[in-house]
């Protein structure tokens, strides 16, 4: 492999050449030391007109997908819970948690970790993730690795004694704090 | 990029000569006579050379695993062929296609069946030959271009088979696909964007399916037939199968590629389609749950061959068992032949009897360390409460991972300066060290996880 490969010839270097070629090989001439340049020059042009339209492909489809609007979503009235409640709602993906200080806090569904659904276990009041074993307390701490973040949460509103989560997007944070639940 | 070849020019040439004309007629001649007699052997002539080394036909050389490989990737190419014909690529129809499979025309149900568990085969087999190469001692000076591309053949079987289990879309399916493009976003600098890309968006759906079906049936193979026509070409090259007079500086008594050659390669490749066929015919491929996007499995775990990364999962800060260590071991192993003397006698296993002896042991320290490993783990993980002390990618990714390393390191200055094995013996024993550790995390994972990944015996 290594003694058939010679390097790309370049049009301004044949001069030198002359005096190096060795091995009895014939001199390449001018020409064909032109029409092999370009053929290097066709070839690197079409790989990038490949990874062009490649891409284009790839970004058109993300601008397809992208869909997601502002909405809320009626997680029904404060008086139905009580501290300590965790109600799942599968429509927005997420659990509604009532903290014991009875703030409202919505909680992603999704493991931090790598995305799995995050269960609630009544019995040991964690979540456990089903995939790589993340817990996560009621406030979505994390209680026990490989998880290295809380859980995601939306943002809650309450009108009128109802509550109303904004779906749009979970947002990320590195620790629970009570900004992130809504209080009556 | 090629002028036009030299003996066109000869031929075009040799029209205005007396003698040119005659040589050229007599060599195309005996290439000729050889081709005339069927177009079958003219072309395994292209694959092999006219005769091979005699030593290099021994069956305990290599146990056939590249042509049993090869066999596997044909009958791959062929029944994913047919599958085409009735899967459905969306959403809402691939686990209905599956089903149908099984029902009104049942023979497609035996294709995926075939297809399934040829794909489970390969990567044993390939497995077993790369680890059939390190232990031979073919991963010399001649053959290490080929080792690399090896590599990039057994990553590509590895990424063709998750890629085809994402395809039936059941809940293994759609959790894998979840877990998989989340784990490229905790690849440093590209990983968000390339995870986002690779999903179609924020979530996983129809574009998702999309991009991994054309990864499956279009980017995998035809990658795969490029490196293995590459790969055999590299064979013939380094002159067939490592052999022991290499060492020696005998020359080879060769013998007849044809019937020799041939005929053990087809008993072979015959051998593994029919233990397939058969094995296909008894046991459907599984099928879970159709997706659903609202419950993960309880434990969900990924097909066998991934356990041992599911397991190092449990274990690892994330952007270590994702990136740092599998890339980093990945590395190692391609640099392996480099390392001058590095490689074993060749076409001896293990390079002898002391070798095999050091090559068990190893394999069984890997066993074990990675048995104690998971079981410490496991007691500091509950003893131990969220917050407070060192963070995550300190306490369980540089610290562990030194120790790791540290370990191996010792452990080879012990054999190569307590035990006077040689380097090459002591660089076989350090691989089949972290081969054991890869064994034993995913026997761990396969039969030891309970529900919530929690430790628990498999009765």
């Amino acid at each position: 492999m290594t003694q058939t490969k010679q390097p790309l010839p370049d049009l301004h270097s044949t001069v030198e050449k002359e005096t190096g070629g060795a091995d009895g090989a014939p001199e390449k001439p001018r020409r064909r030391a032109l029409l092999n340049w370009l053929w290097a020059v066709f070839g690197v042009l079409a790989c990038l007109e490949l990874s062009w339209f490649t891409g284009s492909i790839i970004r058109s489809r993300r601008a397809r997908s992208s869909s997601r609007k502002n909405n809320y979503l009626d997680a029904g009235l404060v008086d139905a819970f009580k501290p300590g409640d965790v109600k799942a709602i599968p429509e927005g993906l997420l659990y509604l948690v009532c903290l014991q200080d009875g703030g409202f806090l919505a909680l992603s569904r999704s493991c931090t970790h790598l995305g799995c659904a995050v269960p609630w276990d009544e019995n040991k009041q964690q979540f456990i993730c089903p995939c790589h074993g993340s817990k996560f307390d009621l406030t979505g701490s994390v209680i026990t690795a490989p998880a290295i973040r809380p859980l995601d949460y939306f943002p809650v509103r309450i009108e009128n004694g109802m509550i109303r989560i904004d779906t749009s997007a979970p947002l990320r944070r590195e620790a629970f704090d009570s900004s992130q639940a809504a209080k009556v | 990029m090629c002028p036009a070849p030299e003996s066109f020019k000869l031929c075009w040439f040799a029209k205005g000569t007396l003698f040119l004309p005659q040589r050229s007629a007599t060599m195309a001649m005996t290439t000729k006579t050889a081709e005339k007699r069927s177009p079958l052997r003219g072309f395994v002539f292209h694959l092999h050379p006219r005769t091979v080394p005699e030593s290099t036909l021994r069956f305990t050389l290599s146990f056939g695993l590249g042509g049993m490989a090869a066999t596997l990737f044909i009958i791959l190419l062929f029944s994913g062929i047919l599958q085409l014909f009735s899967y459905a690529p969306e959403t809402g129809s691939a686990y209905d296609s599956i089903l149908a499979m099984y029902g009104t025309a049942p023979l497609a149900g035996l294709v995926r069946n075939i297809h399934h568990w040829s794909a489970h085969l390969l990567v044993i087999i390939a497995l077993l030959h790369l680890l059939r190469v390190v232990l031979t001692g073919a991963s010399d000076q001649q053959r290490r271009f080929n080792w690399l591309i090896g590599l990039g053949l057994f990553l590509l079987v590895l990424f063709g088979n998750f890629t085809g289990y994402l395809l039936p879309w059941d809940q293994r399916a759609y959790w894998a696909v979840t877990i998989f493009t989340n784990m490229v976003e905790y690849i440093p600098l590209f990983g968000p964007r390339f995870g986002l890309l690779l999903r179609g968006g924020t979530e996983v759906g129809q574009l998702t399916l999309s991009t991994f079906f054309a990864i499956h049936i279009g980017l995998i193979p035809a990658l795969f037939c490029v490196l293995l026509i590459y790969h055999f070409w590299m064979i013939r090259k380094a002159g067939g199968l490592v052999r022991p007079e290499d060492l020696a500086g005998r020359s080879a008594r060769r013998i007849a590629t044809v019937p020799a050659l041939i005929s053990r390669e087809a008993a072979v490749g015959l051998g593994v389609a029919a233990l397939v066929f058969c094995f296909a015919a008894l046991i459907d491929a599984p099928l879970g749950d159709m997706a659903n996007p609202g419950e993960s499995p309880n434990p969900a775990k990924a097909a066998w061959y991934f356990m041992g990364l599911q397991e190092l999962l449990l274990h690892f800060h994330p952007v270590f068992a994702i990136c740092i260590i599998p890339l980093t071991s990945l590395l190692l192993l391609a640099l392996v032949p480099f390392i001058p003397g590095a490689a074993t006698a060749p076409g001896i296993w293990c390079g002898g009897s002391r070798g095999r002896k050091l090559a068990a042991l190893a394999f069984t320290l890997g066993l074990l360390a990675c048995l104690g490993g998971v079981l410490i783990d496991d007691l500091l993980l509950n003893s131990t409460s969220g917050s407070g002390g060192p963070p995550a990618w300190v306490s369980r990714g540089i610290v562990p991972l030194i120790a790791l390393v540290a370990a191996q390191g010792l452990l080879y200055l012990f054999l190569s300066r307590q035990r006077t094995y040689g380097r090459a013996a002591s660089i076989m024993a350090l691989l089949l060290l972290n081969f054991g550790l890869i064994c034993g995390l995913t026997i761990i994972g396969t039969w030891f996880r309970g529900p919530s990944m929690m430790l628990a015996p498999l009765w």
